[in-house]
């Protein structure tokens, strides 16, 4: 009996084990027909403009407001330390480092991975579960094409687009704070970012962050939109995947990237 | 299994036989593990994918059973996709085709509601009109009168048989529906768990000797396939019952 059940924990762990890494296989091999989908676009930039309106623009309200109270409790936060050592004059340093090398692209990979990662896998699977996927293959239509690479470079093209505003955003609610409400001088606030802020190390370092975060959060979200099971339990655990794996992924990965980044 | 060009063939057999599977392994869209299908000369499953979207385009138009229109776009920018995809035409002279198309299936006046806003019905006949705007030689019809009424199916029955005539387009209709089916084919295949169990014109179906072809073609409940899905005697399901619940 208990050998039994020893070798059927076995054949399980086996059989987990054995359709991850086809998965993984899949994943990887629906990459590389995407990539190879991406020049029909210049075809039909259209297609792309449409995509870039429904996963960047129709994403950039919870960006804003999401940026604006980040850099408003950071201000406030780092006052609140920076006080103790007569260093508030520091603040702007601690916001600006803060948001350009980790918050923006962390943030912004997330709040995309929720609002438009989802909406992604939830219209692709639809598309799969009633036909319409099928349908344009018959009508000779590669939905590849038509259909996964628009939204794949939409989505990787809008991601560090979003970071940057949200970087932006952030940084002017960091500065309303510490200017209106905490009393430090608007000159001491900006010189100080001037003087401290590297351009190549922190904001480029942080826009190629987000440009790999875009690149996986959306590759996650439109494999696992294609790759779902046609029934509406299998949507949904595929349009919770993709959340939850695209977060995951935006967090180790941010740890890998600033680890090799900052020669830590 | 042998399509003959220009006439309607029907195939017929009880759900989760095959039948759909059947259909896209002419499309191409499933690879079979083993033998081939050729369409208008071709193997269909040794062409490259340029080829075989090739093939496609030419010959092959299908109804899906849910109508598969794209539901973010318009009926008549539905029926105009193919179009705009695989020609050249002048953005009038596709606006023409359009209107034909949709007078064909009657839903000329519907051509601004979006597939949402259509019954069942409605949604296969615009599929119908997008299937035949690059008029293929060959229509595929995936269980075209499932869950219809009786005057939507009629019309759909009616239109299968115009197209064919009119157009003398190759019809392949997969269906379990034995009376409509059997009204507008000229040969039908019955199969059942991915084997053909017989073949002919609809009389001699008809008079078919096989007992499992009568149960079908009559809709009896129980014969050949039983009711019962298969299970050990009531009896001993009962008493086996009886010791756990006593154990």
């Amino acid at each position: 009996m208990i050998v039994d059940k020893i070798l059927n924990k076995l054949q399980q762990t086996g059989y987990k084990t054995l359709s991850r890494f086809s998965r993984v296989g899949r994943g990887s091999l629906f990459l590389w027909q995407v990539l190879f989908s991406l020049p029909y676009i210049i075809k039909r930039p259209g297609l792309l403009v449409r995509q870039l309106y429904y996963v960047g623009v129709q994403t950039l309200l919870i960006i804003l407001v999401a940026g604006l109270f980040v850099g408003m409790v950071l201000a406030l936060q780092a006052y609140i330390v920076l006080v103790d050592f007569g260093a508030e004059d520091s603040i702007s340093l601690m916001v600006s480092l803060s948001i350009l090398r980790e918050l923006g692209p962390v943030f912004t990979g997330l709040l995309f991975a929720g609002r438009a990662g989802s909406a992604l896998t939830a219209e692709i699977g639809l598309m799969k579960s009633t036909e319409q996927l099928s349908g344009m293959e018959m009508m000779a239509v590669d939905p590849m094409k038509y259909i996964i690479a628009p939204r794949f470079l939409a989505g990787v093209i809008a991601v560090p687009l979003l970071t940057s505003i949200f970087m932006a955003i952030a940084i002017l609610g960091g500065y309303f704070v510490a200017t209106e409400m905490l009393g430090i001088y608007e000159g001491v606030f900006w010189s100080q970012m001037q003087n401290n802020v590297d351009f190549y190390t922190d904001v480029i370092n942080g826009m190629i962050k987000s440009l790999v975060f875009g690149f996986v959060v959306v590759w996650i979200a439109v494999f696992e939109g294609h790759d779902c099971m046609p029934t509406s339990e299998g949507l949904g655990q595929a349009t919770t995947r993709t959340v939850v794996h695209g977060s995951l992924a935006v967090l180790g990965l941010d740890f890998i990237l600033t680890a090799l980044m900052f020669n830590v | 299994m042998d399509i003959e060009r220009g006439k309607v063939t029907a195939i017929m057999g009880p759900s989760g036989t095959g039948k759909t599977t059947l259909l896209k392994l002419i499309g191409g869209q499933l690879k079979p593990d083993k033998g081939t299908v050729f369409v208008d000369g071709e193997n269909v499953h040794q062409l490259s994918q340029s080829a075989l979207y090739d093939l496609r385009r030419r010959t092959m138009g299908m109804l899906f059973q849910s109508g598969a229109l794209l539901t973010d776009l318009t009926v008549y920018d539905n029926v105009a996709f193919p179009l705009r995809e695989h020609t050249d035409l002048p953005e009038e002279a596709i606006h023409h085709l359009i209107l034909l198309k949709l007078e064909a299936v009657g839903l000329r006046g519907a051509r601004h509601l979006m597939p949402a806003e259509l019954s069942g019905g409605m949604a296969r006949r615009v599929a119908l009109a997008r299937a035949i705007a690059l008029d293929p030689q060959m229509i595929m019809f995936d269980e075209p009168f499932t869950g219809q009424d009786p005057i939507s199916m009629g019309v759909l029955v009616k239109l299968i048989h115009d197209m064919n005539q009119a157009l003398g387009m190759t019809s392949v209709v997969v269906s379990h529906d034995v009376n409509e089916t059997a009204s507008i084919s000229d040969y039908i295949y019955v199969i059942s768990d991915g084997k053909v169990v017989q073949s002919g014109t609809p009389e001699e179906l008809q008079h078919s000797e096989s007992a499992w072809v009568k149960q079908f073609l009559d809709g009896d409940a129980d014969g050949p396939v039983p009711f019962h899905y298969s299970a050990k005697s009531l009896i001993d399901d009962l008493m086996e019952g009886v010791e756990s619940v006593k154990s």
